[in-house]
């Protein structure tokens, strides 16, 4: 090796007409749709499933934790092989579905039962008062929901909720187990192809870690902008 | 105008409601009293279904709540509820705590709600406060726009429940004196408190209650005025409450 680093691999043609840097944003770019695509299911579903598992009916209740069980009791790479294995086999118009999408509900579902939690956990945590003034105005179930109980919550759970959000970046990197073309397949095989691991993982590393910062930041932003004047943290 | 009717409630097997009846006519003022644990703020929940019961009835405003399928949130919207903890909504300013539920409840215009919130909070003294939050106001004026929010919808009844046991004591005096001003205009009132100066001098009948029970029930003046007239065990409460 002539010197230690050797970034001008980055320009070399992978003999597939395109050059490593291209390959490497072209996975970038997998590894980021799999987790903005995963993330709004995640947060349609755990939103949903979370709200249901603080409702008064008991057989909905029930249900909602039996989703939350089962989704966050089993290994997400065990879950993936599932729907990549096992499913396609029990169903077989299923046996045609990218490999892609199957990744996206796999890490969706399993990422909505700990957003689930979070939802539950801060909407249970708002005092007790707050459900019954605002059904003693005559709110709805719906309303009270919609504008007093989810506003305070999702305030309360925002710092989890980030975390899973960055989560999901991460946890998207199982993905390559079923040959999606992202970050830590680009990774694996180029490095194997150039024997550059050193340069090729310090990207890939980089390019993880920018993408769970900015998430981050955008948290941070959007937490200054909600906080409520004259409570911990906000403004007198 | 409301009617409670050998009223009893359970949690599992423990009875915190034992047969409770008593009738509170128009305009009336009545203060319910005892000690904690007596099943003071559970039985005036049970008056806008807060909290259910198991047996008896409760006719409000002709609507009996045993009945199946009531509209519980039109009955609730013309019942203003005052709670211990003020619980006015933290994450909206006073304005939209005054008229939301006018809103989204009583379905009236912006403009509208929002003439008869500031109405509201002037009579409670706040309206200089208008565009605060519920966090920067004291306590004692947190309850007053908590009064103002329940008199936004034009309630048939007002209910308390400890309105000012959660208070600083100098902050006690603003709230009873809206509450007082409100019994002079003539609105009828259920009010759970220990402040038995206010009561003599607001109420029309005094309920006391213990374990679950309404023990007396009673014109204001026999209540405070010959204790010859209330039982042993209320009379150990009064003189217990009265003497700090």
């Amino acid at each position: 090796m002539s010197t230690f680093f050797d970034w001008q691999i980055f320009f070399k043609d992978t003999g597939a007409g395109q050059t490593y840097l291209q390959w490497l944003l072209n996975a970038w770019a997998w590894t980021l749709l799999v987790s903005i695509c995963a993330w709004i299911i995640a947060l349609i579903l755990g939103v949903s499933v979370g709200i249901i598992r603080t409702l008064q009916n008991q057989f909905i209740v029930f249900l909602g934790n039996a989703w939350a069980e089962v989704f966050r009791n089993i290994p997400l790479i065990i879950q993936i092989f599932i729907w990549y294995h096992v499913i396609p086999s029990l169903f077989i118009t299923l046996r045609h579905v990218p490999s892609f999408i199957l990744v996206v509900v796999a890490l969706g579902l399993f990422t909505s039962a700990r957003i689930s939690e979070q939802v539950k956990a801060g909407i249970e945590s708002l005092p007790k008062g707050q459900r019954q003034a605002a059904m003693a105005l005559g709110f709805s179930n719906f309303q009270t929901y919609r504008y007093i109980l989810l506003p305070l919550a999702f305030r309360i759970i925002l710092p989890p909720l980030t975390s899973e959000s960055m989560n999901i970046i991460k946890n998207s990197s199982v993905a390559f187990a079923v040959s999606v073309s992202e970050l830590t397949m680009f990774a694996l095989q180029a490095g194997e192809e150039t024997s550059r691991n050193i340069e090729i993982f310090l990207a890939t590393t980089c390019l993880y870690f920018v993408s769970t910062l900015f998430v981050n930041q955008l948290s941070q932003f959007l937490e200054r902008r909600v906080k409520i004047p004259g409570t911990f943290g906000g403004d007198k | 105008m409301i009617q409670i009717n050998n009223v009893s409630k359970w949690y599992d097997k423990f009875q915190v409601l034992n047969n409770c009846s008593t009738v509170i006519n128009k305009g009336e003022v009545v203060v319910i009293c005892g000690p904690s644990g007596s099943g003071k703020s559970t039985l005036i929940k049970t008056v806008n279904a807060l909290e259910d019961f198991q047996q008896g009835d409760i006719i409000v405003n002709g609507i009996s709540l045993s009945q199946k399928g009531i509209d519980l949130p039109k009955l609730r919207s013309r019942v203003g509820m005052v709670f211990q903890n003020f619980e006015l909504f933290p994450h909206l300013n006073i304005s939209e705590n005054l008229v939301l539920a006018q809103i989204k409840v009583l379905k009236r215009q912006k403009t509208e709600a929002l003439e008869r919130g500031l109405k509201m909070l002037n009579r409670v003294g706040l309206s200089t406060h208008k565009n605060k939050f519920p966090g920067q106001l004291s306590g004692g004026q947190q309850q007053r726009v908590a009064i103002a929010r329940a008199l936004c919808m034009d309630p048939i009844i007002m209910l308390f429940d400890e309105p000012t046991s959660a208070l600083d004591p100098e902050m006690v005096g603003e709230v009873l004196d809206v509450i007082v001003s409100l019994a002079e205009e003539g609105m009828t009132m259920m009010c759970v408190t220990h402040e038995m100066g206010f009561a003599k001098k607001v109420s029309h009948r005094v309920i006391f209650m213990d374990h679950g029970a309404i023990i007396e029930d009673l014109k204001s003046a026999d209540f405070f005025g010959n204790n010859k007239k209330i039982s042993p065990r209320a009379t150990e409460f009064l003189s217990k409450i009265i003497q700090h």
